[in-house]
């Protein structure tokens, strides 16, 4: 492939937000009908690089290239007009209009009188549907397709468009294996159409088994690209995790205390099933897995927010049943949720009110809300916790991720909880209150807390437990000490991929 | 540090701007007609404001929550009808809290529809707008209510009784608003509402009850309207059974003027207050420049308007919405 | 079976059960309980009850699309009013007195520009303001009122015009002069909303904005364009009921939005936007018709039908969110 040019070339993209650069020098190409695999952790830079790919971002330095010519992209309409067009993992699709009518959004044939040139539109769209091989028609409504029938409609729209390069996020993320085996037919199809195919995944089986070459992102810079032939799953693992770790692996240094929570074959419908574990006092255990392998909804089943459909929990051996996060407060445990923004702090409202929301009604002198008593409990935690904050009056809204996530936890840590729950602890959060934060959560637990850390950042999951239970679609494959486990063996069994030896 | 940004000032501009407007049409007025800033003018502009006024407290209750009351109005008409039928039969020792009582019966059936079953509150309210509007009807058989001795009651203390020269209406809203101004700003209930409409969601992950919090809310609101209820029918000593009819709007235009978001989580007591008397300010002022009465409503419709657009268009930092 | 097939279908065909129900109940309680002497599913009476539902029925068909491009519209019975009253009194206007008859599509046209230039105006707001539909249109819905009253005072605006009178009194095929008028808003806009690109924009935009916006659908010119056909179809409908009643006070169509919305709500239009269907609304204007005779019928008076209503509209609400809920895997919030 050497006299050809490149589908899509990258130059030196750069993309710099107040405090950090995301994106730096990143450089890369890819050819007409070859399939490129994109790799990283989260937080490398991947999802940033799309949104500049889309139009949704405008690069501070570089330039793409389509093709020949040099593509300046405003909005993602224009991005998709030379010839980029996504697959997203959340399908951007309108549920209640047919499946042509949704391929044809925005562009819809028309007649005479604004009317809509139906016969035209199906036409067109059974074309397009017949090359993908997919098992329903132009008519279907969209909403009755399954995950991968409409995502089957997303790749249609990208067929619509003369594509120079398709970018598939995460396509596999919802679907069955033998929906894969169909999509996987289709990314064929389109590279032997000279379609270049950028396919984002951290699924290694995957890149393994569809891709050409692979290209890895780490800390925003490029890392090199590798000929997937040549390569294997050790040396693209090293250069997505690249850096010397700060992974002093934290066995733990201090002595373990009785069983806080146990779990026993607990399960919720589909979202996960039969998982077991449990968690002593001064224990950090962390969960690790893909997203929607169940983790989340196994700490919401713990918080009350969802009812298992089986399985006990026991709390200091004795069997509890949590049926709201009013009772799991009462029982000592607390969440610090995912989704910090909509979950987990109400932005309008000041620093001090969030951080003592849930235990408003305890802090009383006569019928209101004791001033002083909140002011304490806000200075004590702003510098237990180095909050950097003007003072409790400020508005949530207006701090930084890693000071919002500071509020979270000092929500739940004045509460003085027995177990605690942080999901996704450093999500959007600069390099420097990320080790912070870490630092913390080992804190907690020397201090005699059990702690449950949900990440999908390996090296942060490696840094903070001391015990690794990782999950794979709704359940648990395997539990790691923190001397057992090797990041090979942890990325194999949230892959799905059973280990050879026995646990 | 720099703690107020572009978008604070521009925020602040824009709640100032409404005051700004404020004081622009009460010196024009002025000037208009010296009469406009007369005490006797403004008692009875804040008199005439009472019976409003008492029902916004409530609402503003609902709407910080991130909910809607249409059927304020409705209520208002049946704690009117209610009261003024009970006086002569039980009397107005009895009567009094078996209106209070069957009011807040409906306040709660709405706050358990809207808070409990989590539905839409704009319909439920709508709703109940119409069946309580029924329900009214059929309790007076479509007759106006009137009491049979007029001058003989003591009931008519709340709307026509005067203390210290004042009004005992006015008085009465003032209070509430304290009382009830005390309760948001300072209790952990206030507080909880206040969380509720700000992020629900999050109120929930903060062991926070939401669903009881929002009945609480519409509680409120119905001890508002009987309040209210109670005043009208004290002043009247009689009453249609449409008393109320279109107050829902009237009141949500108070409290939004006030500048709580019709999103929840924000908005305070004082703020309706101020909303509810600019609107009676206006309207007053409006009628003393010798326009027709009915030209509030337009003028009120503009600035409701201008209102919430001055407010989101600070809060998006642009004039125009980024529509395309 | 797919999941949802059952709750969709039940959703679709809801209202036509409804509608039976509502048929069979009022026959039996008619006949048995010896309320009534005349029989409910007389043909006459059914027709009738096409014609009465006329002035809703026409407002519904706007309110549909307008719910479904993801907006509300509570200013219609103001606009209600107004056009009524426009076209009323232009019909006395000197300088059309040379006209003779020809006054009467001079008046009728000022009357239907009068509707789509005040939706024009709150599509506009909506559009230009990014100010949510709801507070647009309850501003309106007092402004325009306010408008009505100034326009006259509380006096009833009156004017008859016999031909105009023998026009709305006429029958055609058997049906009354406002039964096609209704059929025929029914039929455009259910060819509006099926078979054009804006019908189908406006569900697209309706159902996900996002997307819509993305592919490059303009969101603002659709929202204005729904908001100027309901502005006129408020007004058709006050011109078809106006033509024959001739009198209009000016608290007029008070209540209309929250009929308009109960019929829109009773077909299954999605409150957030996306779903519905111009054929399930006439099936709930009907329903609502149905109700308000039926209740008639069997001796209840108008305060019933309002009770009724309001509680007929929550419970719908609430079945339709039990049919929506996904079950024990929904989080608890």
């Amino acid at each position: 492939m050497t006299e050809q040019s490149p589908a899509l070339r990258l130059e030196g993209i750069t993309k710099t937000f107040p405090g950090v650069k995301a994106l730096d020098d990143v450089s890369f190409a890819v050819m007409p009908g070859e399939v490129h695999a994109l790799m990283g952790e989260n937080g490398a830079g991947k999802s940033t690089l799309m949104k500049v790919l889309g139009g949704i971002y405008q690069p501070n330095a570089g330039r793409i290239v389509v093709g020949e010519e040099q593509a300046v992209m405003t909005n993602p309409l224009e991005a998709k007009s030379k010839g980029i067009v996504f697959i997203h993992q959340e399908l951007s699709l309108a549920e209640e209009l047919s499946v042509a009518e949704n391929i044809y959004l925005g562009e819809l044939p028309r007649k005479r009188f604004g009317m809509v040139d139906w016969t035209t539109l199906y036409a067109r769209t059974d074309a397009i549907l017949d090359k993908l091989k997919v098992g329903f028609n132009a008519r279907t409504r969209v909403g009755a397709l399954s995950i991968a029938n409409q995502q089957m409609v997303e790749i249609a729209r990208a067929l619509t468009v003369d594509a120079k390069a398709v970018i598939f996020d995460e396509p596999t993320a919802s679907l069955t294996d033998a929906e894969k085996v169909v999509l996987f037919d289709v990314i064929a199809d389109l590279r032997s159409q000279g379609v270049g195919i950028i396919y984002i995944s951290h699924r290694m089986e995957e890149i393994f088994k569809i891709t050409d070459r692979i290209s890895v992102l780490r800390d925003g810079q490029y890392r090199g690209t590798l000929e997937t032939a040549q390569t294997n799953e050790d040396e693209v693992t090293q250069l997505m995790i690249g850096r010397k770790l700060d992974l002093s692996r934290n066995a733990s240094h201090h002595e373990l205390g009785d069983v806080a929570l146990e779990v026993r074959g607990l399960s919720c419908g589909t979202l996960y099933q039969d998982v077991s574990f449990e968690v002593r006092r001064g224990e950090v255990v962390g969960f690790y897995g893909l997203v929607g392998a169940g983790r989340t909804e196994i700490a919401e089943t713990l918080f009350g927010l969802r009812d298992p459909s089986a399985g006990t929990i026991l709390m200091d051996g004795e069997e509890v049943r949590i049926s709201s996060p009013v009772d799991a407060i009462a029982r000592g445990i607390s969440l610090v949720p995912e989704d910090r923004k909509g979950q987990g702090l109400v932005l309008g409202m000041n620093c001090r009110d969030n951080m003592t929301l849930p235990q408003v009604d305890d802090l009383k002198a006569g019928p209101f809300v004791a001033d002083g008593a909140e002011i304490a409990i806000f200075d004590q935690y702003r510098d237990k916790l180095d909050i950097r904050t003007p003072g409790w009056k400020q508005m949530v809204r207006n701090l930084s991720g890693g000071n919002q996530q500071k509020i979270v936890i000092g929500k739940w840590l004045s509460m003085h909880p027995s177990v605690l729950i942080v999901d996704e602890p450093t999500r959007g959060i600069d390099v420097g209150s990320k080790s912070e934060i870490h630092n913390l959560i080992r804190d907690l637990a020397a201090q005699g807390y059990a702690v449950i850390v949900i990440s999908s950042e390996m090296p942060e999951v490696l840094h903070v437990s001391d015990r690794i239970v990782a999950m794979y679609q709704g359940r648990v494959m395997r539990s790691f000490t923190s001397d057992e486990v090797t990041e090979d063996s942890l990325i194999q069994a949230i892959s799905g991929i059973t280990p050879d030896k026995v646990a | 540090m720099a703690t107020m940004t572009k978008k604070d000032i521009g925020g602040f501009l824009a709640r100032q701007g409404i005051l700004v407007a404020f004081a622009l049409f009460i010196i024009g007025f002025t000037i208009a007609n010296p009469k406009f800033l007369t005490p006797d003018n403004i008692l009875s502009v804040v008199r005439s404001s009472a019976i409003l006024g008492v029902m916004a407290l409530g609402v503003t209750f609902v709407v910080i929550s991130g909910n809607l009351d249409l059927s304020v109005g409705s209520m208002m008409s049946f704690s009117t009808i209610v009261v003024l039928d009970l006086h002569d039969t039980l009397g107005p020792t009895m009567a009094i809290p078996a209106m209070f009582a069957m009011t807040l019966a409906l306040g709660a059936l709405i706050g358990f529809l809207v808070g409990y079953l989590k539905l839409n509150s704009l319909i439920v309210t709508l709703g109940m707008l119409s069946a309580i509007h029924g329900l009214t009807l059929t309790y007076s058989g479509g007759k106006n209510m009137d009491i049979d001795d007029k001058s003989g009651t003591w009931l008519s203390v709340f709307g026509q009784g005067q203390i210290a020269g004042i009004p005992v209406p006015i008085l009465i809203f003032l209070a509430l608003a304290a009382l009830l101004g005390i309760v948001l700003a300072k209790t952990p209930f206030g507080r909880k509402v206040y969380a509720v409409g700000g992020n629900g969601v999050a109120a929930t992950f903060s062991g926070i009850r939401r669903a009881r919090t929002v009945f609480l809310c519409y509680l409120m609101s119905a001890a508002c309207v009987a309040t209210a209820g109670l005043i009208q029918a004290s002043r009247s000593m009689g009453s249609q059974n449409t008393v109320g009819q279109g107050m829902e709007l009237e009141v949500l235009a108070a409290v939004i003027l006030g500048g709580a978001s019709l999103l929840g989580g924000s908005g305070t007591i004082f703020k309706t207050v101020i909303g509810v008397l600019i609107l009676g300010f206006i309207q007053n002022g409006l009628l003393l420049m010798g326009l027709q009465f009915y030209a509030q409503f337009v003028v009120t419709w503009v600035i409701i308007i201008l209102a919430v657009w001055l407010d989101i268009a600070a809060k998006r930092g642009r004039l125009w919405s980024p529509i395309a | 079976m797919k999941p949802g097939t059952l709750s969709s279908f039940l959703k679709r065909g809801a209202i036509w059960g409804f509608i039976v129900l509502e048929l069979i109940f009022f026959s039996l309680a008619g006949e048995f309980l010896a309320l009534s002497d005349k029989a409910f599913m007389d043909l006459d009476n059914m027709l009738l009850l096409l014609k009465q539902s006329a002035p809703i029925g026409i407002i519904a068909m706007g309110m549909t699309i307008v719910m479904i491009n993801g907006n509300i519209d509570l200013s219609v019975g103001a606009i209600f009013a107004l056009a009524a009253i426009i076209l009323l009194d232009s019909l006395t206007w000197p300088i059309f007195a040379g006209l003779g008859d020809w006054v009467i599509p001079v008046s009728w046209g000022m009357a239907l520009l009068v509707g789509v230039a005040l939706g024009a105006l709150n599509g506009l707001i909506v559009w230009k303001t990014g100010v949510d539909a709801f507070i647009v249109t309850l501003g309106a819905m007092l402004g325009y009122r306010g408008l009505v009253f100034m326009y006259n005072g509380e006096q009833p605006t009156s004017h008859l015009n016999w031909t105009l009178v023998d026009f709305a009194e006429a029958q055609f095929l058997g049906l009354h002069t406002a039964t096609w008028f209704l059929l025929a808003v029914t039929a455009a806009i259910w060819v509006l909303m099926t078979r054009t690109v804006h019908g189908r924009n406006a569900y697209a935009i309706g159902n996900n904005r996002e997307a819509a916006v993305n592919a490059g659908i303009r969101v603002g010119p659709h929202m204005m364009i729904n908001f100027m056909i309901i502005g006129f179809l408020a007004a058709l409908s006050a011109v078809v009921f106006y033509s024959e009643s001739g009198s209009v006070n000016p608290n007029d169509g008070q209540l209309y939005e929250l009929w308009v919305i109960t019929a829109v709500v009773l077909g299954g239009t999605r409150l957030t936007g996306g779903a519905g269907s111009v054929i399930s609304t006439f099936g709930g204007v009907l329903a609502i018709q149905l109700l308000r005779k039926g209740l008639g019928h069997i001796g209840a008076d108008t305060s019933t039908v309002n009770l009724v209503i309001g509680l007929i509209l929550i419970a719908v609400l609430f079945l339709d969110r039990q049919l929506n809920v996904k079950g024990k895997e929904e989080l608890k919030i």
